[in-house]
């Protein structure tokens, strides 16, 4: 028995393609407004990017709210708690420290931030290079940085900032010396999953060159881990600076740093707590900001990292 | 008679994997393509179609054997002839959501290679990629907008519209449906034949859908383990199988009629695909294959022309067994 029913032709007729007639489209919503919406769900980094916010704006426009200057002495106030506009106080050579506070924390960002663009622009392009083109190339580069990471960077560091003047290109180059590494294997690792894929290929077909591919397909899709490692490589490079002050290799008197800062006040702790306390808090404050903002951008802008 | 747009002689792909381990993806197959067909090239997975078709437009170099596309060797094209032939053979991949770059407008995939090779620029730019995007059946609105915003089948049109950009003569196109759902396959591929009619294109169209395969196919090659196995008109492949395995593949093919379908003889292929890395002596099918004999281990079937334009290797056609 045959079941087959004949069907109206006129049924089948397809529409006129239009935009009514179209498949409709998800809202429009680009990755970045996305990243947003994820990074404001997180109560921490909201928090750590108002905290860096306040603070950025207290350090620029905070020096105008008194007369005093930070490289200015004056023997006669050394050592003095907060008094009249001295609202930090004084240190032992009578200088305002509400002003080198906020001038420290200025220069130790500058370094961060330099460093910071250093480690991207080398990281970048040593790790985009090496994962790209892999095999051979990739095997010397590999070897390259291992060598380069497996000697101490405390030692590194220590070693460059004896032979370079102190100041504050002087400093940012020696963090980035060994701070472009991470930088280069997040990237190496990001590309070598990416040149496999099919846009890629597509590109390839077309004739497109390796520097077209590198930087115009692969780059702006490892854009995600690049931002996450920077935002945490900033504070580990005011952490280093603060350190090499510490130890007496940083920024030379007057100028000022964080770092020289905590090194002036734990040498009068016992007492003058007060010296060691305000420079302390604005370096907790900026690091702790920028590892939150650092946690939250990573769940925004990689969502599959996410445990 | 008209000169084939494609000649594969002989093409050997294989990947060193490590010292003493090779794997022959594609293992000495040749056939030629004729311009403004269709290619049809149907195998399970593994059996190397996408790295012949990836080798063809050299995505890959050849570890043996030559590709000459309109009489020129292909991998050793330089200079303006490399530019010259990189617009004019274009590719259409697999997975629609991982050939469109997920960072670029639409605008900027489509456009890519007008960029590439300097063809057009500012408003003429534009103009080009609405003009594509209507071709293929989107709307100019959807220029400004990034690949997640679309589904599947909108996605694969994009890939198309990206390959007619460049006014190519042919286009490979990777499993292009595979990953559809079965309604919009439909259209995708009746928008392949309607641009083929419309611009002259020729197709070699990769994929293991021997049903879709047939629709939009001329002639039609069976590739099993990197070797050619079977080549013929796709209606006479269809009607008359004579490799064991084609007839096998067709077999496991749903027939729409259930009359016919429970009429029909069934060629079951046993067991897995062997491995390329260690593949069987003689002829690779054997040891899948219901009519194998002594011979079939020993010797290397010959690809030969058993009927006229009907080509195949397998010893039940062989005219005279060099024992």
């Amino acid at each position: 028995m045959n079941t087959t029913k004949k069907f109206d032709k006129s049924l089948f007729e397809p529409l006129a393609a239009s935009e009514k007639n179209s498949e409709v489209l998800a809202p429009q919503a680009g990755y970045w407004k996305d990243a947003w919406r994820r990074f404001k769900a997180n109560k921490g980094a909201l928090i750590g990017l108002i905290l860096i916010t306040l603070l950025l704006l207290i350090a620029f426009i905070g020096p105008y709210f008194n007369d005093h200057n930070y490289w200015s002495q004056n023997p006669s106030m050394s050592n003095q708690e907060h008094f009249g506009d001295h609202f930090f106080g004084t240190d032992d050579k009578g200088r305002d420290l509400w002003q080198r506070v906020w001038y420290g924390a200025k220069v130790s960002l500058l370094i961060a931030f330099i460093a910071a663009f250093l480690d991207v622009v080398i990281g970048v392009v040593f790790g985009g290079i090496s994962g790209y083109f892999g095999g051979r190339v990739d095997a010397v580069m590999q070897r390259i940085l291992e060598i380069i990471y497996s000697i101490p960077n405390i030692v590194v560091i220590i070693l460059l900032m004896m032979y370079l003047e102190p100041g504050i290109l002087p400093i940012a180059v020696a963090l980035s010396f060994t701070g472009w590494v991470p930088m280069a294997r997040v990237v190496r690792a990001q590309i070598l999953k990416l040149k496999t894929q099919e846009y890629v290929l597509a590109a390839r077909t077309m004739g497109a060159s390796h520097f077209r591919i590198l930087f115009k397909h692969l780059i702006p899709n490892v854009m995600g881990p690049i931002i996450i490692a920077v935002t945490f490589s900033i504070p580990s490079a005011i952490f280093f600076e603060a350190f090499l002050s510490f130890i007496g290799l940083g920024l030379r008197p007057p100028s000022a740093s964080l770092g020289i800062l905590v090194n002036d006040g734990y040498r009068v702790l016992q007492l003058f707590p007060f010296e060691l306390f305000w420079p302390a808090l604005v370096l907790s404050i900026i690091m702790l900001s920028f590892n939150l903002i650092g946690d939250g951008l990573r769940d925004a802008l990689d969502p599959k990292m996410k445990k | 008679m008209t000169q084939p747009i494609l000649q594969v002689k002989n093409l050997e792909k294989h990947f060193q994997l490590d010292r003493n381990k090779v794997l022959k993806a594609v293992d000495g197959i040749s056939f030629e393509v004729m311009p403004g067909e269709t290619f049809g090239l149907v195998g399970e997975s593994g059996c190397g179609k996408s790295t012949t078709g990836r080798t063809i437009i050299n995505l890959y170099d050849t570890t043996g054997g030559e590709v000459l596309f309109e009489g020129k060797n292909v991998h050793q094209l330089k200079g303006k002839n490399q530019k010259k032939f990189r617009r004019d053979m274009q590719m259409i991949f697999q997975d629609p959501y991982a050939s469109l770059n997920p960072r670029k407008s639409v605008m900027d995939i489509i456009a890519e290679g007008l960029d590439i090779h300097e063809i057009a620029s500012g408003k003429s730019r534009e103009e080009v990629v609405y003009e594509l995007l209507e071709t293929v059946g989107l709307n100019k609105s959807h220029a400004a907008r990034y690949p997640h915003e679309f589904s599947g089948g909108q996605r694969q049109r994009i890939g198309i519209a990206r390959a007619l950009a460049m006014e190519p003569k042919f286009i490979i196109a990777d499993e292009p449906i595979s990953a559809l759902d079965v309604s919009v396959q439909a259209q995708v591929v009746n928008l392949m034949r309607k641009l083929q009619k419309e611009k002259g294109l020729t197709y070699l169209f990769i994929a293991h859908d021997l049903s879709m395969v047939k629709y939009i196919s001329d002639r039609v090659g069976v590739m099993y383990l990197g070797r050619m196995a079977e080549l013929a008109d796709s209606d006479e492949l269809y009607k008359e199988p004579l490799h064991p395995y084609t007839q096998g593949l067709l077999s496991t093919a749903p027939i729409p009629d259930p009359i016919q379908a429970k009429e029909r003889e069934k060629i079951r292929i046993k067991g897995e695909i062997p491995s390329p890395l260690n593949p069987p002596s003689g002829c690779r099918f054997r040891t899948r294959c219901p009519y194998a004999m002594e011979v079939c281990a020993k010797v290397d079937p010959i690809w030969q022309e058993a009927k006229p334009n009907h080509w195949v290797a397998c010893h039940l056609y062989q005219d005279s067994n060099p024992q």
